[in-house]
């Protein structure tokens, strides 16, 4: 026998009570989901910029290695999306349109059609995201509700900038992702 | 070594010990805080627990669905019945890639595996990339947490292995320096890899996709610039619907650190374009838990280390002391399952509070467990058990004329015993401990002479 015939024979051999599946209630956040949502952002050590605020932002940066896929923004690329993701090593920003926000958590959807090339969100220095305000759910749960049956072959939430307290519980932002992450709330 | 002796060698250094306590103290009363922002918290535990009932009652066909619909989805689905095969399929997808070095994310199963040595012996150059995994393995260590795998250092210690091994500055322990360092370091490492490994945080039956969460971004930066990406799973890591994951990543983070969700919650559902994408499903005793009726409720675990922030002995003994791979109250309840003798010792390493079970995002009742296992243990191996003065115990706690007696003795003893006896070398429950101050008389003598 196969490891695979194996192991489901092995759990077929076992008498098990039947267990019914839970369904999941539909629970709520109390507050106002933008004010949740920005606070949750600013926990995790993201920003909230509104488009105003960005827009002053940006060129006080001096990036010149920029790639944008939001709508939004598209005008300020300073180079198309290459063929091979290592090429993406020295890039210093990207902005990117994200799906729907999560105010309980301040995690943000994302899939393959957001990101062009999947570890663009990692590799980049720095991270926007842009976010219509009306695109804010409360929990997780309307999150998933949200995503139903989609078929992207990548997703993913992304909460803040990349993270540690690896070293005495000490924070420390900007792990081996974006040392930093801010959302337009459009 | 038994859980005890080791135990003693991590109590030996009193202020790291201290900090270690006390540290892991706060991140469980981080986890208490943020629970409490959640006013359906409870019954977000107890719909947990119910999923995952449902998913050890219905394991087989859970695992079926997944298979079907990830190999819809163009992954590829291997099975390995124990940790030695797990190993040989890992490496042979490496040897079909010609691949000598790998980037790893967490992932406490190929731990388990010992895949490391394993791939090293190999010619396999290993990084583990999740930055504690990096220290301890710089150090040759296994991790001593499942969520903070170097909380046992302190950053003087790391600075000065950052210092050999990375030449950062000598006496450097700033913690953003010292990770900024590791940055550098691994950026190389994930530029190279051809193949990289994770982890599985949830297996969706219903979609075949899972979901891998982290704080770092390790585990993306490897897998989306390598063209191999292999997950290594166990088999009780299912969930059947998508939806499930609104309930379980709520609790997970929390759970774990006290944040309301991970940075990174990427979700595989088929490789990108020209890439390939397996998956390894993993036995490796789990089966064999499944069918011990008192214990298979461990299985529902998902990996939060909740139960070893708040537990009083794992805080003081260390991650080391129990010398398996996952520690702590949940791991004195699976590693008895995959080697009774060996690890015998560390059911009694708890003194059965009950606060794991009572901070579990899943509502396993690893307390009542731990006490089960102590009677499985005593019947196998009765020799190990506590011996001479829990014999004594008994026959006190028997008749309750030596109950009293021996009451107004220890009362009287309290008062009289030097502390040479008491804090003795050879008498180690003295170690660390104060003796309470004694009552006059008994709750009996008291009641007697107030109530009656």
């Amino acid at each position: 026998m196969s490891s695979r015939e194996n192991i489901l024979a092995a759990i077929k051999g076992i008498s098990l009570e039947p267990k019914s599946l839970p369904e999941i209630p539909d629970f709520g956040v109390p507050g106002e989901p933008v004010e949740t949502f920005i606070n949750s952002i600013l926990g995790n050590k993201g920003e909230v910029l509104t488009k105003t605020e960005f827009e002053s932002w940006l060129p006080k940066t001096k990036f010149s290695k920029i790639i944008s896929l939001s709508s939004s923004f598209s005008e300020v690329s300073s180079r198309g999306l290459p063929k091979d993701p290592h090429e993406l090593e020295d890039l210093e920003l990207a902005i990117l349109d994200g799906q729907f926000g999560v105010a309980e958590n301040g995690a943000i959807w994302l899939e393959d059609a957001n990101l062009g090339l999947r570890v663009l969100p990692f590799i980049t220095e720095h991270l926007v995201i842009v976010l219509d305000r009306k695109n804010l759910v409360e929990t997780m749960h309307q999150g998933y509700n949200r995503i139903g049956g989609a078929a992207s072959g990548f997703g993913v939430f992304i909460a803040g900038p990349s993270k540690t307290a690896d070293i005495e519980q000490s924070l420390v932002v900007g792990a081996h992702g974006a040392k930093s992450l801010r959302v337009v709330l459009v | 070594m038994s859980h005890p002796e080791n135990a003693t060698e991590f109590l030996k250094d009193k202020a790291k010990s201290k900090w270690h306590d006390e540290t892991l103290w706060f991140v469980r009363d981080k986890r208490d805080r943020i629970s409490k922002t959640i006013p359906e918290w409870e019954e977000l535990r107890s719909l947990a627990s119910g999923i995952k009932d449902n998913v050890l009652a219905n394991l087989d066909s859970y695992l079926e669905d997944f298979e079907r619909n990830a190999q819809k989805n163009g992954i590829k689905v291997h099975w390995a019945k124990d940790g030695e095969e797990h190993n040989q399929i890992v490496l042979d997808i490496l040897q079909k890639q010609n691949c000598t070095a790998i980037v790893k994310s967490k992932s406490i199963l190929t731990e388990e595996c010992h895949l490391n040595p394993y791939l090293e012996k190999n010619g396999i150059e290993v990084v583990d990339t999740d930055l504690g995994e990096r220290i301890v393995q710089l150090l040759h260590q296994p991790p001593s947490h499942i969520v903070l795998p170097a909380i046992h250092l302190k950053k003087g210690e790391i600075s000065q292995l950052f210092h050999e091994k990375l030449q950062t500055e000598k006496g450097n322990e700033d913690p953003a320096y010292l990770t900024h360092a590791a940055r550098l370091h691994l950026r190389e490492k994930f530029l190279k890899a051809k193949v990289a490994l994770t982890g599985v945080n949830f297996g969706v039956a219903e979609t075949g996709e899972f979901v891998v969460c982290t704080n770092e971004g390790n585990a993306d930066m490897g897998v989306h610039l390598a063209d191999v990406h292999i997950a290594c799973m166990g088999i009780e890591k299912i969930i059947p619907r998508r939806k499930d994951l609104g309930v379980f990543l709520r609790l997970l983070a929390r759970s774990a650190t006290g944040q309301p969700v991970t940075n990174y919650n990427s979700h595989f559902r088929s490789p990108a374009p020209e890439k390939e994408l397996h998956i390894i499903l993993v036995d490796n005793g789990r089966t064999a838990q499944l069918a011990r009726e008192k214990f298979k409720n461990s299985l529902k675990c998902i990996r939060c280390g909740a139960c070893m922030n708040t537990c009083p002995i794992y805080r003081r003994s260390g991650g080391f002391s129990y010398g398996s791979t996952v520690p702590g109250p949940i791991g004195s309840i699976l590693s008895p399952g995959l080697d009774m003798k060996k690890h015998s010792t560390l059911p009694f390493a708890s003194t059965l509070c009950g606060s794991c079970s009572d901070v579990c995002p899943v509502k396993i009742n690893i307390h009542e467990q731990l006490f089960e296992w102590r009677q499985e243990i005593t019947k196998t191996h009765g020799e190990l058990g506590k011996g001479l003065s829990m014999k004594l115990a008994n026959g006190i706690f028997k008749s309750p004329l030596a109950y009293k007696i021996s009451g107004n003795l220890m009362r009287a003893a309290l008062k009289t015993l030097p502390n040479s006896l008491i804090y003795h070398p050879i008498n180690a429950w003295g170690k660390s401990r104060d003796l309470p101050e004694a009552p006059k008389e008994s709750f009996q003598q008291w009641y007697k002479k107030n109530r009656s």
